[in-house]
């Protein structure tokens, strides 16, 4: 494996690297030991309700991480991976869905309820496949590549740039929004998809099925991580950046922008489909407003909080948010969105690179 | 004008006679010369109702280095634009070499076809160190898909060191590009350049903002790359140019003004008028 022993030593070289892997392992040997094996009476015991918290942070984490290879490297800022996020949920939620079978409030072996009760007679088209897990898992990365390529294609070779494409990315954002919240998509309108049951035959409510799935999303991270890692260490990571910081230069040195742009672009799209298709399973339900532009700016935020350009503090960004998150919609919920647009003015007049720049000398910093 | 042979058939020229080599080239295209470099023809460049560049003529012999002066808004950089395609021409035609229409290629194809573009305001990459602006440069496959796995090899390496050396940043090659001072980044990316192995360089005003030293280093250097690769140096530095220029080429309202050695060129009267004695 030639590209495995250079990438390998450079990543462990990079101590926050190590730090961010070692802690993402132990979350993923604790929590479900303190979730299935130590007694409910015991105080160390750990809800369901909190894995699937922390399930869904690790999902944001690969989002975050994957706006931040994008943003943060290639100073692209898309305002639309929260829809690529959502399309891969989608993609998942469709196999979820057909899943369930007789056992949905109408008992109709094929159709979903939603179609029983908009009386539709068959299946459509864009339906088939998805009742086999591997063409939903195919779909979950090739729906948003699909999207990713033709977008970016467009916009990169039309040298669609800075605010501009992010306009752009919020439309087609909010055009996705709008499609699928109409019924007759086909995609359940406003309600979206839930009452999932299982998933490859394990019951989704089960203690065991969400640690599992808490495990798989936690080794998706490290692995979407390492990929960043090696891409950003590569030669091409530093083309990437040069792109970033001196676009013409960059051209005038032979390097075709636009493409280096769409690739990027692609990946980091499918790494948020990917997110998405974990994220659905663990929360249980999809619906269009996962595609509300809103979303995709939250991203955004958490990448500049955790510090854009060093992916473990996007990752970490995400999840401290959202914990926050959390923790202010239960206990002060109208203070919510203030504290979000407080936090985020803050960061950027005080902390211009982020949470990671507190412990990072500016050489350092890339 | 030196022998008209084409570069890299050299050992097929020599059975070949002179009338056949020169129907050939009239036969690829009758409006370029034989054994040029570089062949602008009456290029025009219009923006809006202002001509940028009007009917421009000119070309650039093999391991010449050719000075453009010119006053502001003469042409010169729209002329380096055109030839590296970041602007298309209303008109005219731009070859490089026998073979290579400029105008059909975009600006990395131009880049790989072997022309370097040095920006009057030092563009260097100032997060990679030294080393590393000209591995980016290096003549090699600029694929995403190559790059992504590329390691240097030892031939690369030692051009690496090669050009440090010309380049005299030889200790520096670790540093952090955005440390260099002002003159060492002009250097920088000159070396850039020359790891693009180009076998034309454009130089836009090389030695702005230098220290008397650094320019007559900045000199010594474009007179060594000379030969080896063809030059067209920007300069508003009148002694700078003397120093360096045989050639020199005088453009005024985007047309050719005045061509010659520096004394004839500045003791043309109109060009005293719309230029020097400005």
């Amino acid at each position: 494996m030639k590209i495995g022993r250079q990438a390998l030593p450079l990543l462990f070289k990079d101590r926050a690297s190590c730090g961010f892997l070692a802690l993402l392992t132990g979350v993923a040997l604790v929590v479900p030991i303190l979730n299935v094996a130590v007694p409910e009476s015991s105080p160390l015991h750990l809800s369901s309700y909190v894995v699937g918290l922390i399930g869904k942070y690790l999902c944001y984490a690969i989002l975050a991480t994957a706006v931040d290879l994008i943003w943060g490297f290639c100073g692209i800022l898309s305002l639309c991976h929260a829809a690529f996020f959502a399309l891969g949920g989608y993609a998942i939620g469709m196999y979820l869905m057909r899943q369930i079978g007789t056992r949905g409030v109408y008992g109709h072996p094929v159709l979903p309820d939603f179609m029983v009760f908009l009386n539709w007679d068959a299946l459509p088209w864009f339906w088939y496949g998805f009742d086999r897990f591997w063409f939903a898992l195919a779909m979950v990365a090739l729906v948003p590549a699909a999207l990713a390529f033709v977008f970016g294609w467009l916009a990169f070779r039309s040298r669609v740039t800075g605010v501009y494409f992010s306009i752009m990315s919020q439309a087609l954002s909010y055009a996705l929004l709008l499609a699928f919240f109409r019924n007759d998509m086909g995609f359940g309108g406003n309600n979206g998809f839930t009452d999932f049951k299982d998933l490859l035959g394990f019951d989704l409510q089960s203690d065991g099925t969400r640690s599992a799935l808490l495990v798989v999303t936690a080794a998706t991270l490290a692995a979407s991580y390492g990929a960043c890692r090696m891409i950003v260490g590569s030669r091409a990571g530093r083309v990437i950046r040069s792109i970033r910081d001196a676009e013409s230069r960059t051209r005038f040195l032979g390097y075709s922008v636009e493409s280096y742009k769409l690739w990027l672009f692609v990946f980091s799209a499918v790494m948020a489909g990917v997110a998405g298709a974990l994220y659905v399973p663990q929360v249980g339900i999809i619906n269009p407003s996962e595609f509300e532009p809103i979303k995709s700016i939250e991203v955004v935020i958490w990448v500049a909080v955790g510090g854009r350009g060093t992916l473990f503090g996007a990752a970490a960004g995400a999840i401290l948010v959202n914990y926050l998150k959390t923790y202010l919609t239960a206990a002060f919920p109208e203070l919510w969105l203030y504290a979000l647009g407080a936090i985020f003015i803050g960061v950027t007049i005080f902390l211009p690179r982020g949470l990671a720049g507190l412990w990072r000398s500016p050489s350092q910093v890339e | 004008m030196t022998p008209l042979l084409p570069r890299t058939r050299g050992a097929q020229a020599t059975q070949t006679s002179w009338r056949e080599m020169r129907e050939a080239a009239a036969r690829r295209k009758p409006s370029v010369l034989l054994g040029k470099v570089l062949h602008l023809d009456k290029l025009t460049v219009s923006f809006d109702q202002f001509k940028a560049l009007d009917r421009l003529t000119l070309y650039v012999d093999p391991g010449e280095l050719l000075c453009i002066i010119g006053p502001n808004g003469a042409g010169k950089t729209t002329m380096m634009d055109v030839i590296t395609g970041r602007t298309r021409p209303d008109e005219g035609s731009a070859w490089f070499g026998k073979t290579v229409n400029l105008l059909a290629l975009t600006e990395a194809e131009i880049a790989q076809a072997g022309i370097g573009r040095k920006f009057q305001k030092p563009t260097v990459f100032e997060f990679l160190s030294v080393f590393e602006n000209l591995e980016l440069a290096l003549a090699d496959n600029k694929s995403i898909w190559h790059t992504m796995v590329a390691r240097l090899t030892p031939i690369q390496r030692e051009r690496i060191d090669e050009v440090l050396q010309i380049i005299s940043l030889g200790a520096k090659r670790t540093a952090r590009a955005g440390a260099l001072s002002h003159g060492q980044k002009q250097w920088l990316e000159i070396g850039m350049l020359l790891m693009q192995e180009p076998a034309l360089l454009l130089v836009d005003e090389p030695v702005a903002g230098m220290t008397p030293q650094e320019t007559e280093r900045t000199g010594e250097l474009l007179l060594s790359l000379a030969g080896k690769h063809s030059l067209i140096v920007v300069e508003h530095d009148m002694d700078f140019v003397r120093s360096i220029a045989k050639r020199v080429t005088v453009l005024c309202e985007g047309r050719v003004l005045a061509e010659g050695d520096m004394d004839s060129v500045q003791n043309d009267p109109r060009v005293i008028e719309v230029y020097l004695g400005a």
